[in-house]
């Protein structure tokens, strides 16, 4: 990663304080600008939090494991469900995609950099302050956050000391977010080769565009809804507390506004990658890409719409909850066009298997899944048996887990030999893919019956009729658990030299005709297209 | 990247900072857009001057029905007090007066300032549900350990639509001796 090739670039003297390597020493990875090392950080901050996050889950299902109270007390459960869903959602898969971005939108369109690369590093460092902040609650007094991570009033109002820490930790995450997202976009807008049209652009980048927007408009109304938090619990304001004439069930709405166009965020980048991915190994362009960019942008719009069908049981007119019903089951036609465009660009394509295709092709059945617990409960009267039960937690984690986190994986193995100049253990990939695929099955699929059958959700105990599915969940909570070191086994490994195999320039066969980070050597010099590339691949028609 | 980029970088930078900003309002605009909303009914939320007196109007009695009237009372957090009602439910006839007693103990040695927030389940039948006398209307003082008495009158309007069999009204103490204070 830190190889430095001769593409200087002494005609731009503009930049001459760019055109050199790395600094040297460590304090490279503190002042960095270059939108490589940049992504480089985000992609192990978010692998660091993904172990951090998925500890917490260890805690959860061996606290869940047999009924009764074994190891945590049920403060401290709750604390645990409400941080690992934080962590995960704000510590590791959105940074984990904006890493992405990172490294690969400018390498994309022909860039030489992301348009504003000081503002990028002061977001990569925000966003490690705002998540050190949250988890720094943990040892307060009181107790972390323990309410979901909806932070629904009154319950959040009765955290400890913690309460204002995790509010500005959840501002400092806004505030990276956003300048993360307007980054993004104006790298996407204004710095593309000049040959390269928005039709053009592949579709990672164009799921990118549309989250980067998403984002801009979402943070700021969640950074809103905690600060009116704040001040009902410090300077006597009544936005939730009924007592001056408040409504808790605003904070819901308003909070909802943000946490559905939120899920979006976290799923849309992850349609791009699959879309990236799936062209290159059945060795066929991309089929319906034009679809899919509309499909992308419908999704992005209605998630604007849509936001009350997390309230049905709260209390609405029955239009309301007819409307939110409809308007969320209209999610499902651009979602069906996406799915439909990925199986067509399979069939009767000369596919082969390696690791990231496996994940992509497990992303693509196992989201549908998730997909249509989904639709189950868009419908408004049915939803009142599955609201707050583990069904719905089987169903998000069924459209993150093996979604979002499956192609965040798919992603790694995919570019990790751009990126390194080595090729990573197929064996190992393989056998992480098998042992994910099957655990995480095992760990969330019993949780739809579970959900069925009345447990609600975040509870430390349980009746004992639901020991039989929960111990089972847990043991694949256990194994996929165990599975994910191999993954980090995989990063160092290669890191370090992998199999020795010497990876060509575009390491997949015939991947520079889907990308142009194919054209670049490999591994990617520090700088690159420094002058804009003239030739651009075209993946589709 | 040349000056040109860095001017048009400049703009889109400017352009959706302002975005974002505007969103941050936006926040805040849907608290009182809320309020329109319920108003208009677009979202099922206890008419918000439910807490006001109503004058004393000679309704039609609907003797051919029946609506169940539940009664639950709630202390917020730890709010040192009892608080109870008379009665649990009560059948009523739409138009018919009813009176219905709540008491409250403070349970400290010092003067306590508290209010009580009604709460309808479901939520629509707040528009039907006319009280004419209620502890609700206004904060309560408490002298140290003083038990108090406080009667609720109400009548169903005989609008009220025929779906409704059962209405649930419940009523949250919450302890304003803090913010009474700093007032």
């Amino acid at each position: 990663m830190s190889a430095v090739t001769a593409e200087h670039d002494h005609d731009d003297h503009h930049h001459d304080d760019h055109s050199h390597g790395p600094e040297k020493g460590w304090l490279r990875w503190v002042v960095t600008t270059n939108h490589k090392d940049i992504g480089t950080l985000y992609l192990l901050f978010a692998l660091a939090m993904f172990f951090v996050g998925g500890t917490m889950a260890m805690i959860i299902r061996a606290e869940l494991f047999e009924p009764g109270m074994q190891f945590v007390d049920p403060q401290f459960f709750n604390s645990m469900t409400t941080m690992h869903a934080l962590v995960m959602v704000f510590g590791a898969v959105m940074p984990a995609f904006v890493g992405l971005a990172n490294w690969m939108v400018p390498m994309m369109i022909g860039a030489p950099d992301m348009a504003l690369p000081r503002m990028n590093n002061m977001s990569f460092w925000l966003l490690v302050a705002g998540v050190l902040l949250l988890a720094s609650t943990l040892f307060m007094e009181g107790g972390a956050p323990a309410g979901g991570w909806t932070l629904y009033p009154p319950l959040v109002l009765q955290t400890g000391k913690a309460l204002p820490f995790a509010i500005f930790s959840v501002h400092l995450l806004g505030v990276s977010s956003i300048m993360g997202a307007i980054n993004i976009v104006a790298t996407i807008l204004n710095m593309r080769a000049p040959s390269m049209s928005l039709m053009k652009m592949p579709m990672f980048v164009w799921t990118w565009l549309i989250t980067g927007f998403l984002l801009i408009a979402i943070m700021p109304v969640f950074a809103g809804a905690v600060t009116m938090l704040l001040t009902d619990k410090f300077f006597h304001t009544s936005f939730f507390d009924a007592a001056g004439g408040g409504d808790p069930v605003l904070y819901q709405h308003i909070f909802w506004f943000f946490g559905h166009p939120e899920v979006y965020v976290m799923i849309l980048p992850t349609f791009g990658v699959a879309s990236t991915i799936i062209p290159v190994f059945a060795r066929k362009p991309l089929f319906g890409y034009s679809s899919m960019v509309y499909a992308t942008a419908a999704i992005a719009f209605l998630s604007f719409i849509v936001w009350a069908h997390h309230m049905f049981t709260v209390g609405m007119p029955i239009s309301g909850e007819l409307y939110f019903m409809y308007a969320t089951m209209l999610i499902a036609i651009p979602t069906g066009v996406k799915v439909f465009n990925w199986t067509a660009t399979m069939w009767k394509g000369a596919m082969t298997f390696e690791t990231p295709m496996l994940f992509s092709i497990a992303f693509v059945v196992l989201f549908t899944l998730g997909g249509f617990t989904g639709l189950m409960m868009s419908i408004a009267p049915a939803d009142f048996q599955y609201h707050d039960s583990y069904f719905i937690v089987a169903h998000f984690h069924y459209t993150l887990v093996p979604a979002s986190i499956f192609m965040l994986m798919a992603a790694g193995y995919y570019w990790m030999p751009k990126w390194t100049g080595h090729m990573y253990n197929e064996k190992i990939g393989q056998l992480h893919f098998w042992l994910s695929t099957i655990s995480v099955n095992i760990l969330f699929f019993p949780q739809h019956f579970l959900g069925l059958a009345g447990m609600p959700r975040r509870i430390p105990d349980y009746a004992i009729q639901f020991s039989d599915w929960n111990m089972i969940s847990s043991i694949g909570g256990f194994i996929f658990g165990a599975s994910q070191l191999l993954f980090l086994y995989i990063v160092v490994d290669t890191i370090k030299g992998g199999t020795g195999e010497k990876v060509t320039d575009e390491v997949w066969e015939d991947a520079h005709k889907h990308g142009l980070e194919w054209t670049l050597p490999s591994p990617v010099p520090y700088h690159t297209f420094s002058t804009p590339p003239t030739v651009i691949p075209c993946d589709h028609d | 990247m040349n000056e040109d980029v860095a001017v048009k970088n400049k703009r889109l930078v400017r352009n959706l900072a302002i975005v974002a900003i505007a969103m941050f309002g936006f926040g805040y605009a849907l608290v009182p857009l809320y309020d329109v909303l319920c108003e208009w009914k677009w979202i099922e939320r206890d008419r918000p001057d439910a807490i006001k007196a109503i004058p004393e109007t000679a309704y039609e009695i609907d003797k051919e029905r029946e609506v169940n009237v539940e009664f639950m009372t709630t202390l917020n957090e730890s709010t040192p007090m009892i608080f109870g009602a008379e009665m649990t439910q009560l059948k009523v006839h739409p138009g018919e007066y009813h009176t219905v007693n709540f008491y409250a103990e403070n349970k400290t040695a010092a003067p306590m300032v508290a209010r009580a927030i009604p709460s309808f389940s479901p939520a629509l039948t707040s528009t039907y549900f006319e009280k004419v006398e209620c502890f609700c209307f206004s904060e309560q003082t408490f002298a140290p350990h003083e038990r108090k008495v406080m009667p609720m009158r109400f009548v169903l309007n005989p609008a009220l639509p025929h779906e409704y069999k059962t209405i649930t009204l419940s009523y949250t103490f919450f302890d304003n001796t803090q913010t009474a204070i700093k007032k």
